[in-house]
């Protein structure tokens, strides 16, 4: 018989101070709390190999509103697919992490600055196309909700085995389109919790 | 053998939509969620060690120059999967309000005082045997506004990582016999009683430091279990 797991409660408005202590400073003077950060929106290091880029969007309500006390955290594979997990057994050498954590602004916006992901191993043999895993927590979600990032300039999206079991009208939700800023790429990808467009979220 | 994360472990949580807590109703997705197999991208997961964690990180009463004020408690448990086996080295960070039920956070408007020795914030990383331990001071109730006179009973936020993508959990932890609970929305977002009991702790006399802090247990049992030879079969 297995255990009652530890249901989930939601992240409240106040945890900025504790688990993401220095996003706030970037849009409010006062914003800067004492406390370290164990995890930040920056997942690149010196060592990762592989194409820089920036991801930016916004997280709105069932009424359009921004979502201003969200933490988005993100989980990916290096430049060459590989998770940072004793679960997968190629585990990279570079000090790349792979996970990521932004507490959103007063306009709902949220950022990472990451490389981009390869392609990783799926159901049955079949390759997924590059794609960030997203879990958002706020205050108002009892528990957290997961989605996902593709790419707008990846053929291999057209035969994602993960994408595939989204209704077709529904997949675009899940696509962060190319834009550049700076020389660099960056990825918007913007997140509608309900209503209009609703981004797709999965069951898992 | 690996973890497996079956999905119906996740029927004791909270529905998205619970109106008695008003924020969910524009804030739960209204399309059903699509159901896809775990992948590697959802059985990996982050793995931070002990060396993200720095001295006094576990002990919220020594952060600062002085002991905040309030009552000193000890938090301390295991971080177990649903075969109750230990969950070693993972994340464990929680942050609450001070003795007064007042947080450091800035849009935090309750007028209760802020206690310059206390910030609220905590982090650990479980040993071999899944345990955690912390030290800070008792949180206390505070008004908010989703209903007339509503108050949260006292908790410590908690936030753990686990074995996989699949496994992080953002929850509450809450104290004996709080005279809040009928009426907290939160709390009773969890329909099933003995699931509601979970995030309750226990007062823990044997740990209890005489003449120095009273000692609350509290385990937490993430998502995962071992693979029976039927689920084997449905592979």
């Amino acid at each position: 018989m297995s255990e009652i797991i530890t249901p989930s409660q939601t992240v409240g408005p106040f945890f900025a101070y504790g688990l993401a202590p220095k996003g706030r400073a970037k849009w409010d003077p006062n914003g800067t709390y004492s406390w370290k950060e164990t995890v930040t929106d920056n997942l690149v290091t010196p060592d990762a190999t592989g194409e820089k880029i920036h991801i930016e969007g916004r997280i709105t309500d069932g009424d359009g509103k921004p979502i201003n006390d969200a933490m988005i955290e993100i989980w990916q594979a290096d430049a060459q697919g590989r998770y940072a997990s004793p679960r997968d057994s190629r585990r990279p050498n570079a000090k790349f992490k792979g996970f990521g954590r932004s507490a959103t602004d007063k306009d709902g916006m949220f950022g990472f600055a990451t490389i981009k992901p390869g392609a990783v191993p799926g159901p049955n043999g079949k390759a997924q196309a590059p794609h960030i895993v997203f879990c958002i927590f706020s205050r108002g979600m009892l528990r957290q909700i997961y989605t996902r990032l593709y790419f707008s300039d990846e053929a291999p999206n057209g035969a994602d085995p993960i994408l595939n079991l989204v209704p077709a009208e529904r997949r675009q939700t899940l696509v962060a389109m190319k834009e550049t800023r700076g020389g660099q790429p960056l990825y918007r990808f913007d997140i509608r919790v309900q209503g209009e467009r609703e981004t797709v979220f999965f069951d898992i | 053998m690996p973890l497996i994360y079956p999905k119906e472990s996740l029927d004791v949580f909270p529905k998205h939509l619970s109106p008695g807590y008003r924020s969910t109703v524009k804030r739960s997705p209204s399309k059903p969620l699509i159901v896809v197999p775990h992948t590697l991208s959802e059985l990996t997961g982050p793995v931070y060690g002990h060396d993200v964690i720095q001295e006094n990180d576990n002990d919220l009463t020594k952060q600062h120059k002085s002991e905040p004020l309030g009552e000193r408690i000890i938090v301390h448990g295991q971080v177990l999967d649903e075969d109750k086996r230990p969950v070693p080295e993972t994340l464990v960070e929680i942050w609450q309000a001070n003795a007064c039920g007042r947080y450091v956070h800035l849009v935090d408007q309750h007028p209760a005082p802020l206690d310059p020795n206390f910030t609220g914030a905590g982090r650990t990383v479980t040993d071999k045997n899944g345990y955690y331990k912390f030290i800070t001071v008792k949180p206390g109730a505070y008004p908010w506004g989703n209903h007339p006179n509503a108050w949260r009973p006292n908790h410590i936020h908690f936030s753990v990582f686990g074995t996989s993508f699949l496994t992080r959990l953002v929850t509450q932890m809450y104290f004996p016999g709080d005279y809040l609970f009928p009426y907290d929305p939160i709390f009773n977002s969890v329909t099933d009683e003995k699931a509601r009991n979970r995030m309750v702790s226990t007062f823990d006399l044997d740990n209890t430091v005489p003449d120095w802090a009273l000692c609350f247990r509290w385990d937490i049992v993430l998502r995962g279990r071992e693979a029976t030879p039927l689920d084997e079969e449905k592979h």
